[in-house]
């Protein structure tokens, strides 16, 4: 307890203090108020989302808490082939477009800066980057189908080949070849500014030194270019996984992919709706996101302990 | 999730409430002032309002109608939408016209007490029969002429136009079709699709049923219909891509099954574009599908929704269908009446045999069975 004596000699002290504190907290937190808006905006749709599509996963088909629909995920084959495809599909054209789009990425940044070519490339993979969806798998049909364009063409002038039984359009070789089509140009986009990034003069330095070519991808280049090059490699994984418009437009039998299952799962007409079982489809997805990520990071730490 | 359910509970409650309050506010009140009680959105029939003049002007002081999912090529809704707007100065919102009827009752659920919410549906069976609790009942003007097996008895869902499982296909690039199994020869290599995935979406699960009727089977028998679809794959005729009238102008989808009344409103078009497009129903596999017309009981504009029916069911409405190759189910007093659009009705395809429409519990056994059967059996993808 304090005396009103005490308090009237510590009155003013303390107040002076707690002032200088409240300015410096408000000094101190007023950066954070411009983050604000942005989480606001994680929180509601990326948070929020997630939580929700996390908890309805625990419920039974009937609607009763329960482990129930995780369980019908994990035995009944169509959604394991479907868990399967997806990862298959994603890692294959994630390799495929990360390779292709890697050396694509290369050539354009040595090219000439202002060559008109390297414009071109620029612009290109901009669109075609997003050339998804409906569109793309309607001009591969439209194209390489069993009435497409190419394959009546080629029947008509040189008779049948491997071309003009496109059944391989229609499974996952078709499905792979169309997503190839947008991850190579995604590809060149998130990696061109890494290899901008490598300076000429590096390779001087390592040429005055006596390093070979050899010497200089294996001690400077791929040190700089890893950690980007599997960041790039994720996204176009996610990119991938998450692909709904363009599969469902080629192949609208079966549902063999997560995401189509997902939505058979929501806006089905002839069975009722069923939201757990989309809700555990979309869990599973998180869930192997999150994997990947992991690792991701994970290897990010290997690779990148010389620049700490 | 439980959050969602609870505030529906809540929602629900609510409207439930709102209801005993109107209806015993009516009872209450009705010997002294029944205009002040009088609540359009129980209203069941025009009669309620005083009469289609009384609901028109009670729609006009709405000024609105919500619609929903109702693609403007779909059995012409496009030109009876703008129909009902010229008629009666009403705006339409129409709000994704491509969304499926599960997305109608989502919209309806998820929107409940705003103005965005919709005031009428127009339904696929399963979804209209799992719902029947969200629909208020309403008998329109004509509500007599219609047969019993297209109405609930109290008036919560009258079906409203619908047509029959059929095979279009382009005479010029495929020959002439007249049984199914013509299309396990080898002219029919990869040019045969589904409307849809049968476990999925109704088209492609009436699809099954008629191939399965048609050979053999019946609607409690889907499985010579997935047997007919497999040995369709095997030949190599089916196709895994969904057809759409972009697939069919260009040719990539030649042979469709799907319903008549989709065909039918797209022939005029494909043949301006060099396209014959010819619609066959197999003798004795007339499968036939409708859809269902309800309100939504938690209708913003409740008049304006009762003024929407009465108008579906009009010689304008249904003919607005018909003219879209659709089957209005007043198609036989339109008839009697003198009223139908004689050439729009001709323009059907022609059908032999009695029409045969799955029932609910029908639909649940074929699609537990479709579960288990097509993914491994049609739809499996190397």
């Amino acid at each position: 307890m304090l005396s009103s004596s005490e308090l009237n000699v510590t009155g003013p002290a303390s107040s002076g203090a707690s002032y200088a504190f409240a300015k410096k907290l408000r000094r101190s937190l007023l950066p954070y108020l411009g983050v604000l808006p942005f989480i606001a905006l994680v929180t509601i749709f990326l948070f929020w989302p997630t939580i929700t599509v996390i908890s309805g996963a625990f419920y039974n088909p009937d609607g009763t808490f329960g482990l129930g629909t995780i369980n019908q995920v994990l035995v009944e084959p169509s959604y394991v082939d479907a868990f399967k495809r997806s990862i298959q599909l994603s890692l294959v054209t994630a390799l495929i477009g990360a390779f292709f789009g890697g050396l694509l990425a290369w050539a354009v940044a040595t090219s000439k800066r202002d060559g008109i070519s390297r414009r071109f490339i620029l612009a290109a993979s901009g669109v075609f980057a997003q050339f998804g969806g409906v569109m793309l798998a309607f001009a591969f049909l439209a194209t390489f189908g069993f009435n497409g364009m190419l394959t009546v063409f080629i029947l008509e002038n040189f008779g049948e080949s491997f071309l003009t039984q496109p059944t391989w359009l229609y499974g996952m070789v078709g499905l792979t070849l169309v997503y190839t089509f947008f991850q190579i140009p995604l590809m060149m986009i998130v990696f061109l500014p890494a290899v901008e990034n490598l300076k000429p003069q590096w390779r001087e330095a390592s040429n005055g030194l006596g390093g070979t070519t050899g010497e200089y991808w294996k001690n400077i280049g791929m040190p700089i270019l890893i950690p980007s090059f599997t960041g790039a490699l994720l996204l176009l994984f996610a990119n991938a996984f998450s692909a709904y418009a363009t599969a469902v437009a080629l192949i609208s039998q079966g549902s063999p992919l997560v995401p189509l299952q997902i939505s058979k799962a929501i806006s089905g007409e002839v069975a009722r709706s069923n939201p757990a079982l989309s809700k555990t489809l979309a869990l599973g997805m998180i869930i192997i996101v999150a994997v990947v990520m992991s690792l991701y990071v994970l290897m990010q730490r290997r690779v990148a302990k010389w620049t700490r | 999730m439980q959050l969602k359910k609870s505030v529906t509970t809540v929602g629900v409650m609510m409207s439930a409430s709102l209801l005993l309050a109107a209806c015993g506010g009516s009872s209450d009140s009705a010997s002294s002032t029944p205009t002040d009680a009088f609540s359009a959105a129980t209203a069941t029939s025009a009669a309620d309002f005083g009469g289609l003049a009384e609901l028109e002007a009670a729609c006009k002081a709405e000024g609105k109608l919500n619609v929903i999912a109702l693609p403007p090529d779909w059995a012409n809704y496009g030109e009876i939408i703008d129909g009902f707007a010229t008629k009666y100065g009403i705006a339409i919102d129409s709000a994704i016209p491509d969304g499926s009827s599960q997305d109608e009752i989502d919209a309806a659920n998820n929107l409940a007490g705003t103005d965005r919410a919709p005031d009428v549906f127009d339904l696929g069976q399963s979804v209209a029969m799992a719902n029947t609790s969200m629909f208020a009942a309403y008998k329109v003007e004509s509500w007599d002429g219609i047969d019993p097996t297209f109405k609930d008895a109290n008036g919560l869902w009258v079906n409203d136009y619908g047509g029959f499982m059929a095979i279009g296909y382009d005479a010029n690039v495929v020959p002439a079709i007249t049984s199914l199994d013509d299309l396990l020869k080898p002219e029919f290599a990869g040019k045969v699709a589904l409307n849809g995935d049968p476990t999925a979406s109704g088209s492609g699960l009436n699809g099954v049923f008629m191939a399965s009727v048609a050979k053999g089977g019946s609607l409690d028998d889907i499985g010579p219909g997935i047997d007919y679809f497999a040995s369709l794959k095997e030949a190599g005729s089916l196709l895994p891509v969904d057809p759409s009238p972009a697939t069919i102008e260009s040719g990539q989808t030649p042979v469709v099954f799907d319903w008549d009344y989709l065909q039918a409103g797209q022939v005029a078009g494909l043949a301006e574009k060099g396209i014959d497009w010819k619609i066959f129903v197999p003798e004795g596999a007339v499968v036939g599908g409708y859809y269902f017309q309800a309100i939504n009981a938690d209708a913003p504009n409740p008049s304006c929704a009762r003024l929407w029916q009465e108008y579906l069911y009009s010689a304008d409405g249904s003919n607005g269908w018909l003219r879209g190759g659709a089957r209005p189910v007043l198609a036989d007093k339109l008839v009697a009446d003198g009223t139908i659009d004689a050439e729009a009705f001709s323009a059907l395809p022609p059908v032999t045999g009695s029409p045969q429409i799955a029932s609910v519990d029908q639909t649940a056994a074929a699609n537990e069975l479709l579960t288990t059967r097509w993914a491994t059996e049609v739809g499996a993808i190397e």
